[in-house]
């Protein structure tokens, strides 16, 4: 019996270990963020001055901070504005990316001479900080924090895109769809755009990660969610000041950032053995 | 040689010119502008005009705009708006510390990074393969500051090998290392993760080339073959992408110097930021694109060295 594309697909990647664990714990992640409010032992923002940096213990199993607020309970609702952040940078930057990056690819000359020079002047700029610049001009806020960090990444989607449909651009089916008379925005959208997005699909998970890490850094600095909404690259910063006395208050935190970023590696790590026969074991 | 780099720099210049146009267009939509933002919601009318009349902010946007970049070209970065002080001091006295911290992570990241990533790639699908990978990976989803809290925890804090914070007495290289040490090594890791992955992938990619093959089947010794054919070609994709690592470490430099209280460049633009001085956030952000230029223009220049496939015309 013949075996479909997509079945060889998934039967590689369910071969392939640490994608399946990768996918596991981060949707494990997915399901501590959602159930957050159901899960979490005490009010993450609720603040009790009686336990001022408790050490962890069977009642605060991640100790408390310098408000006495419990950990454990702030991380698991910190949980949802690193994903939020995550998923949702990737995609605008994936909105604004894709097009972009197939336009100069397919078009080439002038076009793709344009779209090159932008990503360039933005490729210029280290991620944190341009979304360091453009959060200091707009001010805090989740909805600003993921423009700033769409942004950031969309120079880098758009190279990527831009390289898999100049790869694509030659081959047959291209010629046969033009050859019948189909327009270019057709011929992107029907054929190039779908046979792209494995490419993208492999980064889009590695830049999940990148953009939970830059979320991260940008709240570590303060440029995150207004407080006291729990997120964790502030609870590092608030915990820095206490390292000697307190170090749980930034371990945790850092625990949960790291595994996170880990799983989302873990995931693209293993689609990216796939999308490439040549490195399979 | 000469013509290549000289056309390389003029490919350069104008991306140079447009980043530096972004930034300062991209710093004057500030909501009131930057005097305003400077000095808070409660200033006076009078002080505001006062700041902006000394810093030339009430000039029309494009006459502001040309002697901007007339007296960048000269190397002037303007007045700080809290201190009133020339930046481009400020900058000279921030450069050394973020330079040194970039480059000891690079140097850290290619002493380890490429013989993890050799022998990763001969053991391959082998114990040593799968625990080096694995801890690559490890290394690229930790972010540096959280690297550095806890390097900084264990071998400052518990163990008291280095010290706490601060960056040393430049002059002074024993206290310059001693201070660069632990950031440098926060960096470091996290490059050397990503130096052997790149450097694992190529060599798997090199070692199934067919002058790997014909080397080996002319009966060259195994040790030959690796490092004398494999090894040199796995190396050009690696050298391509220092670049962009610089730039990655550039970045990086920001969070790991506020851990390690380092006087430079990153420390600067955060207190630019939480000032709200955005004539000295506008310089730093246009030194460090300015840095991530000059690292590719080398790696370019570098690349054309040891591949004499690159023609230079």
């Amino acid at each position: 019996m013949p075996i479909s594309q997509r079945e060889i697909l998934i039967r590689t990647f369910k071969s392939n270990k640490t994608s399946v664990v990768g996918l596991f714990m981060a949707f494990s992640v997915v399901i501590i963020a959602l159930i957050s409010p159901w899960i979490s032992p005490y009010d993450p923002i609720s603040q009790d001055m009686n336990v001022q940096h408790a050490p962890p213990s069977w009642k605060y199993p991640f100790g408390t901070d310098s408000y006495g607020r419990d950990q454990l309970s702030r991380i698991l609702w910190g949980s949802r504005v690193s994903l939020v952040v995550g998923t949702l940078s990737v995609l605008f930057a994936m909105a604004a990316g894709i097009p972009l990056g197939m336009i100069g690819g397919y078009k080439g000359g002038r076009v793709d001479n344009l779209v090159l020079r932008f990503i360039d002047i933005f490729m210029s700029f280290p991620i944190v900080i341009l979304g360091l610049l453009v959060l200091a001009i707009m001010g805090p806020g989740l909805i600003k924090i993921v423009i700033a960090i769409g942004v950031a990444l969309t120079p880098r989607i758009a190279r990527l895109a831009r390289g898999s449909t100049l790869s694509v651009k030659g081959k047959e089916y291209i010629e046969a769809a033009r050859a019948v008379g189909q327009n270019d925005t057709k011929i992107m959208l029907i054929h190039v755009l779908p046979n792209i997005s494995g490419d993208i699909l492999v980064m889009g998970t590695l830049w999940v990660a990148t953009a939970i890490i830059v979320e991260a850094s940008l709240s570590f600095i303060g440029l995150g969610v207004r407080p006291p909404t729990p997120s964790w690259g502030a609870m590092i910063r608030d915990g820095l000041d206490q390292l000697t006395n307190a170090p749980w208050l930034s371990i945790f935190p850092g625990l949960a950032i790291f595994t996170s970023v880990f799983s989302f590696n873990l995931i693209a790590d293993g689609l990216r053995d796939i999308s490439d026969p040549k490195l399979r074991g | 040689m000469l013509k290549y780099t000289i056309r390389r720099m003029i490919y350069v210049l104008p991306t140079l010119w447009a980043v530096v146009t972004f930034v300062f267009f991209l710093i004057r939509i500030v909501p009131g502008g930057p005097a305003v933002a400077a000095l808070g919601s409660y200033a006076t009318a009078e002080s505001i005009q006062q700041l902006e009349k000394q810093m030339g902010l009430d000039k029309p946007i494009l006459v502001q705009y040309g002697k901007f970049l007339k007296d960048l070209c000269q190397g002037d970065l303007g007045k700080s708006l809290i201190t009133n002080k020339p930046i481009s001091q400020e900058i000279a006295r921030s450069l050394p510390y973020t330079l040194d911290l970039a480059i000891g992570g690079m140097i850290i990241g290619i002493l380890f990074g490429i013989p993890t990533g050799i022998i990763t790639a001969l053991r391959r699908n082998r114990p040593p393969d799968y625990i080096g990978r694995v801890l690559s990976l490890v290394g690229i989803s930790m972010p540096e500051f959280y690297l550095g809290i806890l390097l900084m925890y264990v071998l400052a804090i518990k163990l008291q090998l280095f010290p706490v914070l601060g960056g040393g007495d430049l002059s002074h290289l024993g206290s310059r290392l001693y201070h660069l040490f632990l950031p440098a090594l926060t960096l470091g890791i996290i490059m050397t993760a990503f130096i052997s992955r790149m450097v694992r992938s190529s060599m798997l990619n090199v070692l199934r080339e067919d002058y790997v093959r014909t080397a080996r089947s002319k009966g060259l010794h195994e040790k030959v073959v690796i490092y004398k054919h494999a090894l040199r070609n796995a190396l050009i994709p690696t050298v391509t992408v220092i670049g962009i690592y610089m730039s990655i470490l550039m970045g990086g430099s920001v969070l790991t110097e506020i851990i390690f209280s380092r006087p430079g460049l990153g420390k600067m633009m955060v207190f630019a930021v939480k000032d709200r001085d955005y004539i000295a956030l506008q310089s730093v952000i246009i030194i460090f694109s300015a840095f991530v230029f000059l690292f590719n223009l080398i790696t370019d220049l570098l690349y054309s060295l040891i591949d004499p496939r690159i023609e230079y015309h």
